[in-house]
């Protein structure tokens, strides 16, 4: 029986962790969300800003990571959008830049937002590092246009946002190192506030900046994107996912420990 | 045509998923298409947003005499070009120029803020805590967090000190360090399986919701 488990075929494993996403999916069932002092730290920081004020958020992630980073990008844009906080919507990541220009419509249709009065997405420019130096000087001498191609000086909102100097925070959604350019360059150079949103793979990587204060918040994958759905009182994709995350998590905790129990039972009977 | 999108979309998430069975046709068209697209649009886009506004339009406005500022794009312009040399054996020398510059440009961005960023305030920020243990004002429990930082810290780069042999106190120290590795490697792990199942479950909220409910709801 114990061998049998242990040389069990792994597309069993594939069909339980598939029965254990489509049944809460099918049936979903309502579990507790915490949450975590980094993700309320950039709710309150955000939230704490002052109507007009303005932020930046960079889609830095593709297609590949819109699971994690989209519910985040979600949220945030609704709690700015409700609070009158401008948003300068960029990408320094190619293939992010339809996703992050037809997200940015979305919300902002939902939220009756105005491109170019309370919001406006200046799309994708190549050289991560001379992108992020050069908008600390002058915004307009990186992006002459937005992505639609409109001079950014015809553009209400930047008319009164020159340099980071205007901008209060930069988030981040980042699906690699990209955030660690933000850190080096804009922070460090600019003393440029700085939080992130991340994927799960990049969390750990993120912790030692957050102890420094060098990020003023961070939003940890998925289950950070349900805990600020929560925080801004619409829960949305994030909650509905991380409930469905737990069964997954719950499983494999089980396969995990069936496992090695197997696996030492097995050992210790061929000795 | 968004129903179009959406079946050609649950389509080819599927060809992807026919990997988990075994190795097939369908996922690796859908891996090179992936991967193609992803590059293509890349090139296309830094082409029209990095080439035509940094490049072309300034220089061709040199031309049109609106702007002679755009001539001195051609320094750059022609240095980049050089990376083109490398295609021919007999010029690939001059590939050196551009590598040189692009190598000396990103080192003398990096450096200074990367030492700032990544060791100086990472060790101001594991000193920091004593200076509040001092003046009383952190909890039991963060002076702990501090004092265990401190201590994974030292046995963690004592791990990888290999000036001196690993033997007697320094072999139990950097055992120590290489726990605090190994749980710093669980957690990364723990956090990859996080992201990776949730992937997993939005392309399955696609499909069920997306592809199979409008379908399910059209047979009543």
């Amino acid at each position: 029986m114990l061998t049998k488990l242990v040389n069990m075929d792994r597309r069993i494993v594939f069909i339980l962790v598939a029965l254990a996403v489509i049944i809460p999916m099918l049936f979903p069932i309502s579990l507790s969300v915490s949450i975590s002092k980094p993700t309320k730290d950039l709710y309150n920081f955000i939230d704490e800003l002052e109507e007009g004020s303005a932020i930046m958020l960079v889609f830095d992630y593709g297609p590949s990571s819109l699971a994690e980073l989209n519910p985040m990008a979600k949220a945030i844009l609704k709690q700015c959008f409700e609070k009158d906080i401008k948003v300068v919507g960029l990408t320094l990541y190619a293939v992010g830049t339809t996703m992050g220009s037809d997200l940015m419509q979305g919300v902002a249709d939902e939220k009756n937002a105005v491109y170019g009065e309370d919001y406006v997405f200046l799309g994708y420019r190549p050289g991560i590092e001379l992108v992020i130096l050069g908008m600390g000087d002058d915004i307009s001498s990186i992006y002459e246009k937005d992505y639609y191609e409109t001079p950014i000086s015809q553009l209400p909102m930047m008319n009164n946002i020159k340099n980071y100097d205007q901008i209060e925070l930069v988030v981040d959604l980042s699906s690699g190192s990209l955030t660690e350019s933000w850190i080096t360059f804009a922070n460090v150079q600019f003393n440029q506030k700085i939080a992130a949103g991340v994927t799960g793979v990049i969390i750990s990587q993120m912790y030692p900046y957050l102890q420094t204060g060098q990020l003023i918040g961070l939003i940890s994958g998925i289950a950070g994107a349900a805990e600020y759905e929560i925080l801004i009182k619409d829960p949305a994709k994030g909650v509905l996912w991380i409930n469905i995350e737990s069964f997954v998590h719950l499983l494999i905790v089980l396969l995990v420990i069936i496992g090695n129990i197997a696996f030492f039972v097995n050992r210790k009977q061929e000795e | 045509m968004e129903l179009f999108g959406i079946w050609i979309a649950a389509f080819l998430t599927l060809c992807i998923y026919s990997f988990l069975y075994k190795d097939n046709p369908f996922y690796r068209f859908t891996e090179y298409l992936f991967v193609g697209m992803s590059v293509g649009y890349s090139i296309v886009l830094s082409y029209h947003q990095g080439f035509i506004p940094f490049a072309w339009k300034p220089f061709t406005a040199a031309f049109t005499g609106d702007s002679l500022y755009g001539l001195i794009r051609l320094i750059p312009i022609g240095i980049g070009l050089l990376f083109f040399s490398g295609l021919s054996s007999r010029h690939t020398w001059l590939i050196r120029f551009p590598s040189a510059i692009l190598i000396g440009v990103g080192c003398g961005l990096a450096i200074p803020n990367v030492l700032r960023a990544n060791i100086f305030e990472q060790t101001r920020g594991t000193i920091e805590p004593f200076s509040a243990i001092n003046a009383g004002t952190l909890s039991s429990m963060e002076i702990f967090g501090a004092v265990l930082m401190v201590v994974g810290v030292i046995c963690t780069l004592t791990y990888f000190f290999f000036s001196v042999e690993h033997q007697g106190p320094v072999k139990w120290v950097s055992k120590v360090g290489i726990a605090f590795l190994m749980i710093g490697f669980g957690s990364a792990f723990g956090n990859t399986v996080m992201g990776r199942v949730a992937l997993l479950i939005q392309r399955v909220d696609f499909l069920i919701n997306d592809w199979l409910g409008p379908i399910g709801a059209f047979f009543g």
